[in-house]
């Protein structure tokens, strides 16, 4: 079995990361984090805002999500983001803006999805501590 | 027969608009290009999106518990077209073909008796339309704000339209947009996105499906991914009639400007003939008038 995948990052606005040679990823799915290594059953899994970390032979990369899907086949991984950046464009101001959308989606939701928007605020707080802290 | 000074000045004056033609080619031709730098950047995001979304929908077809954005209503009475058009004229037909096509759709529906409501994006579809189909008109989105189109721009008109849908304003609706198929060609096109229809691309090869495991839950992944898809074919479609609307208008300017030369050509050969005739004809009148004498 191949020792590494193939690893696309891709937002609606441009492509973001193509790597051939991951050697695993670490994703935030909605219903928990989890590390895609080559090999992996193929799956289908949603995304919460997080941390996205690529670690390749030679480095690591860390990339902030706020959402979207992933694609997982033993070959590979397609993380399909709504919206995304690397580490190093998350910023605080980036932060706040985004917690800032979050909290004004709250704030007007509907009673019926308010324990979902309180989940994305809580998950985008959580996001800023994990990628600036 | 006009004066050589109204010769001069019309020369003149089309000079002035061959270089104002001239000048807007250049900046169309500038905006195309970054036009469709974006309609390519988008491109991997909008095709691994319809290939997911093409291999959930064909598993869920038939079940019952199938949402509403992708099996629709159940009826097709009410018909929401959304039209799609620039901010600006100037760009050959590229506006008024839409909105023809636009008209064809919404006058067969109506001999069909079916409902139409007309949701515009974009002023120049608005202002066209708006003599015939005023009454049906249900909203607008204005986008002449807009710099660079990007996709909070197309998940906005997508929460828009879902709202509605919601609401039950609709049953079906259908976007109209141009297709950017070269500077010299681009195709109106209409485009149901709702109830959403993942048909594999013509020429496209089915691609036998994956047995995925799903988390959460197959329907509610569906359920998240609808509107994001709905999202995105709006956002492929606005940069498409973005790249088609600099490029008509930059074929629309090329031949303007050459027609410009035309006319200048033209007018330039009258004004030296009537030139000539009238030194011929002060000669003459010298030359008689000596002889005279």
């Amino acid at each position: 079995m191949a020792d590494t995948m193939q690893f696309d990052l891709v937002a609606p606005e441009r492509k973001l990361a193509s790597v051939e040679e991951a050697v695993e990823v670490m994703v935030p799915g909605s219903d928990g984090d989890l590390t895609v290594m080559p090999g992996h059953a193929p799956m289908l899994t949603t995304l919460r805002p997080g941390k996205l970390t690529l670690v390749t032979r030679s480095e690591t990369q860390s990339y902030a999500v706020t959402g979207g899907f992933a694609e997982i086949t033993p070959e590979g991984i397609t993380v399909l983001a709504e919206r995304s950046m690397p580490a190093e464009e998350f910023t605080k101001e980036v932060h706040d803006r985004l917690i800032e959308e979050a909290r004004r989606v709250h704030d007007e939701a509907h009673p019926s999805v308010a324990d979902m928007t309180a989940k994305l605020l809580a998950d985008m707080e959580a996001l800023g501590a994990h990628m600036l802290g | 027969m006009p004066s050589l000074k109204d010769l001069k000045n019309r020369i003149g004056s089309v000079k002035n608009t061959r270089k104002i033609t001239k000048a807007m080619q250049m900046v169309a031709a500038a905006k195309l290009r970054r036009a469709q730098e974006s309609a390519e950047a988008a491109r991997p995001y909008a095709e691994r999106m319809h290939s997911v979304m093409a291999g959930l929908a064909g598993s869920v077809k038939g079940s019952d518990t199938a949402p509403r954005l992708l099996k629709g209503t159940g009826s097709d009475k009410t018909h929401l077209l959304v039209v799609m058009t620039a901010e600006r004229g100037l760009c050959g037909g590229f506006n008024a073909n839409i909105a023809k096509l636009a008209r064809q759709h919404a006058e067969k529906l109506l001999a069909e008796g079916k409902e139409v409501k007309i949701l515009t994006v974009g002023k120049k579809g608005r202002d066209a339309l708006r003599r015939e189909y005023g009454q049906y008109f249900v909203g607008h989105v204005d986008l002449s704000e807009v710099k660079k189109l990007s996709y909070d721009d197309a998940q906005g008109i997508a929460r828009d339209l879902i709202g509605r849908f919601d609401k039950g304003e609709f049953d079906v609706a259908t976007i109209f947009f141009s297709i950017f198929e070269s500077v010299i060609s681009q195709t109106p096109t209409a485009k149901q996105i709702i109830p959403a229809s993942y048909e594999p691309e013509e020429g496209e090869e089915h691609v036998p499906t994956v047995n995925y495991d799903y988390e959460p839950s197959e329907t509610q992944i569906l359920t998240d991914l609808l509107p994001r898809g709905i999202a995105t074919q709006i956002f492929t479609a606005l940069l498409e009639n973005g790249a088609s609307e600099q490029g008509a208008r930059m074929s629309a300017m090329d031949s303007a400007t050459r027609n410009a030369g035309e006319m200048i050509d033209k007018l330039t050969i009258e004004y030296n003939r009537s030139r000539q005739a009238a030194i011929t004809k002060e000669l003459i009148e010298i030359i008689s008038g000596a002889e005279a004498l």
